[in-house]
């Protein structure tokens, strides 16, 4: 099969050289170049979005040991029926990815199964238990392209502080699951709030994400090293984190779809699939995060996919564990929410948040339509509508609340290094 | 009116008329438990299971009473006893249940929204027995039946309910029950066990027993469980009960005629003196007595509703 191709016609967005313009885009030996190979195949984009691949920094591809859940081979196909060409897979996998022995066993997995390119992370801690500092030079060495203990935030500051410093000799990036345990509770199942209050489930507040956040903005602005909050949710931590960017401190944040998608009151009728953590909270932190996408506080959305089988979720609520699918509806909500229904940002700024600014806070060599660089890109039908169905999934996962809902946006093509990998409709 | 539920999973899910049909249901089964034959027909032939996956004596001893009486067939089955330890799922034991034939299962467990969940899974009709924290729909009714068999109304009735509200299912159902019956509600108590979304019910909130006493109508004392305090929610029983007790001092300036409830088991010296909990004022006994009449009305209603087809 060809890995070269002309696409022609498209409007072409490349956030990283500042290009939105009509044009074509070749691609030659699965690279990008400045014109067409003699045997490259022919493909129309006319009305579509050209974008570099998109890129979805927060995944739990669930490989090794959850295959009931996820595979790489699934995983990977479910982030090209997404539009994404590349997933940065978290390291909660059992074992968890926390020696450079699983690290090398998850690319070569990803290699001889997959379908889009795998970055993996490296647990921050010895089995992400919070306490000794994994063999991050090992594991940086093997490939990963930053460190996270994702799920178990790391309590002790003084084991963040070293983490941040240590991972920094690497310009390794620390991704914190923002929260606090003791405020978390063990208990919570759910924001703490009027929902959780009516329907007597122990919630936790928002205040448990932000007390961490603080942390963060502290650590990296003490340790010079990138640290980035994964998966907000409350509208204090947008605040904290606009301020700390102001100072020029090097803290980040992402956005998932469903925090900007659903509030708390999703979780009535016990519905596991409004189960996630952090949890959905409430309009105001909705606005919120809106804003801080809006204003360029939040630059990176993600989907912190996280698959579980059926008989996993179809439990009483305090049973079931945390998370949704997100690989598939990620770009259609995206869409709905941020160009069409709340009108935050346009479309080049859109793309941005998917390619340009997760690749440049994981120093990847993608996220550009660049002449020389890998041949990755998404064509994007940014008003299309469609109506999600959780039973066409690639993905193994059917835990998502967005089945039935009609979504203006969607991924139409998926090329991964000149090869097309997914195509609607195919 | 008539009865279309199946199962009784909330009394958030009520509206006013209903809740008072059932009222007056039990009205009439109450009659039935004060005859030497306490026994009707009504559900002969139908198959009740108590499902208790959370330890109660009282409340599954008074739905088993409200069956026999109803003439069912009863079936008790205890988390202990069940597959649920060996590791089978609520809805798989629930599932086996019924294909058993079973035509009610009354459900205490601990998890909030386990009755909502088999409800919408299951063919039976499911009792809410208790849910975690969330509602128990039998104790609210039993509870507007006694202040409605006392008072003689329930509509601008004042009702102070103290203690653990956060964690309390009694209460949740209490404030739905009397807020849809236009009864006037207070919740009293530390701010830990009081959270203020509680005011978004429609109810009052009171840090001061003691401010709001002489105003009520209703005193329904909550249990206060050692383990919230365990988990630092107050610093311990002696403090909360020199703060949001009912003792003798309080309980001499009480209204004449105001009721003094309680869902039970007390703890005498803690939620309220021994002398309270056996003095004039108190209806406690008459919760216990009004429980069965309440369950009997709840069974017969849910119990004549033909299951739905397709579960």
């Amino acid at each position: 099969m060809s890995c070269s191709v002309n696409i022609r016609g498209g409007r072409v967005i490349d956030p990283a050289a500042g290009r939105d313009e009509v044009a074509d885009v070749f691609i030659v030996d699965g690279k990008f170049a400045a014109a067409p190979a003699p045997d490259a195949v022919e493909i129309g984009a006319r009305g579509l979005a050209v974008c570099p691949g998109f890129i979805d920094m927060h995944v739990h591809l669930r490989e090794p040991g959850h295959g009931a859940k996820e595979t790489i081979a699934t995983g990977t196909r479910a982030a090209a029926a997404g539009g994404f060409t590349s997933v940065v897979a978290m390291p909660n996998t059992s074992p968890v990815a926390d020696h450079p022995g699983i690290i090398a066993w998850m690319e070569e997995r990803a290699a001889e199964t997959g379908v889009v390119n795998v970055f993996p992370t490296g647990a921050i801690t010895v089995g992400s238990q919070g306490e000794q500092l994994a063999p991050i030079g090992a594991m940086a060495a093997a490939g990963i392209v930053a460190v996270t203990d994702d799920g178990r935030c790391v309590q002790s500051h003084e084991v963040m502080r070293r983490a941040a410093e240590y991972a920094g000799m690497f310009g390794l990036p620390v991704l914190d699951h923002c929260q606090d345990a003791s405020l978390a509770g063990s208990g919570a199942v759910m924001h703490e709030g009027f929902w959780s209050t009516v329907l007597g489930l122990p919630g936790w507040p928002r205040m448990a994400e932000e007390i961490i956040v603080a942390r963060d903005a502290m650590l990296a602005d003490a340790t010079g090293t990138k640290i980035h909050c994964q998966h907000l949710s409350s509208a204090g931590s947008v605040r904290l984190l606009r301020e700390a960017r102001a100072r020029g401190i090097a803290l980040s944040g992402e956005v998932c779809p469903h925090h900007i998608a659903l509030t708390d009151g999703a979780v009535q009728g016990y519905d596991t699939n409004a189960k996630m953590n952090p949890p959905l909270r409430e309009q105001d932190d909705i606005d919120a995060l809106l804003g801080g996408i809006a204003d360029g506080t939040i630059g990176i959305l993600a989907t912190d996919h996280a698959p579980h089988a059926v008989y996993e979720k179809e439990v009483e609520f305090a049973a079931a564990p945390f998370g949704i699918t997100g690989l598939e509806t990620a770009v259609g909500v995206f869409c709905e929410v941020l160009l069409h229904r709340r009108k935050v940002v346009d479309l080049p700024r859109l793309v941005a948040m998917l390619t340009a600014n997760p690749a440049r806070l994981l120093a990847l060599d993608r996220g550009t339509l660049a002449v020389g660089a890998a041949g990755d890109v998404t064509l994007l039908d940014p008003g299309r509508e469609w109506v999600v169905d959780k039973e066409q999934f690639a993905s193994k996962g059917r835990n998502t609340p967005f089945h039935g809902w009609k979504l203006r946006g969607r991924a139409v093509r998926t090329i991964v290094g000149g090869r097309t990998v997914w195509e609607l409709n195919a | 009116m008539k009865w279309t539920r199946k199962d009784l999973v909330a009394l958030s899910d009520l509206d006013a008329e209903e809740i008072t049909f059932i009222l007056d249901t039990a009205a009439e089964f109450k009659g039935v438990g004060q005859r030497r034959l306490k026994k009707v027909p009504s559900l002969r032939g139908q198959t009740l299971v108590n499902l208790f996956v959370e330890a109660s004596t009282r409340t599954r001893t008074s739905f088993e009473l409200a069956a026999v009486r109803l003439s069912a067939d009863v079936v008790n089955i205890t988390a202990a006893a069940s597959s649920l330890s060996k590791g089978e799922t609520l809805k798989d034991t629930a599932k086996n249940l019924e294909a058993l034939a079973a035509d009610l299962i009354v459900l205490r467990h601990s998890a909030a929204g386990a009755p909502q969940f088999l409800a919408g899974r299951l063919r039976a009709g499911v009792i809410n027995a208790g849910d975690g924290s969330h509602e128990h729909p039998t104790q609210g009714l039993l509870d507007v039946f006694t202040i409605r068999e006392r008072l003689g109304r329930l509509a601008g009735v004042k009702v102070g309910i103290v203690g653990d509200i956060r964690f309390s299912r009694v209460a949740r159902s209490d404030i739905h029950a009397l807020t849809k019956l236009g009864a006037q509600v207070t919740l009293i108590g530390p701010p830990t066990l009081v959270p203020r979304e509680f005011a978004r019910l429609g109810v009052g909130l009171s840090h001061s027993l003691d401010d709001v006493l002489g105003e009520l109508d209703v005193v329904n004392l909550l249990r206060i469980q050692h383990e919230r305090q365990q988990a630092g929610y107050f610093p311990g029983t002696g403090e909360y009960a020199a703060l949001f007790g009912l003792n003798a001092a309080r309980a001499a300036r009480l209204k004449p005629g105001a009721l003094v409830m309680h869902p039970g088991p007390i703890h005498r010296g803690v939620e309220l003196d021994g002398s309270v909990a056996d003095g004039s004022h108190s209806v406690i006994l008459d919760q216990v007595t009004n429980g069965l009449a309440v369950r009997m009305a709840v069974l017969y209603l849910c119990g004549s509703v033909p299951p739905k087809e397709d579960a």
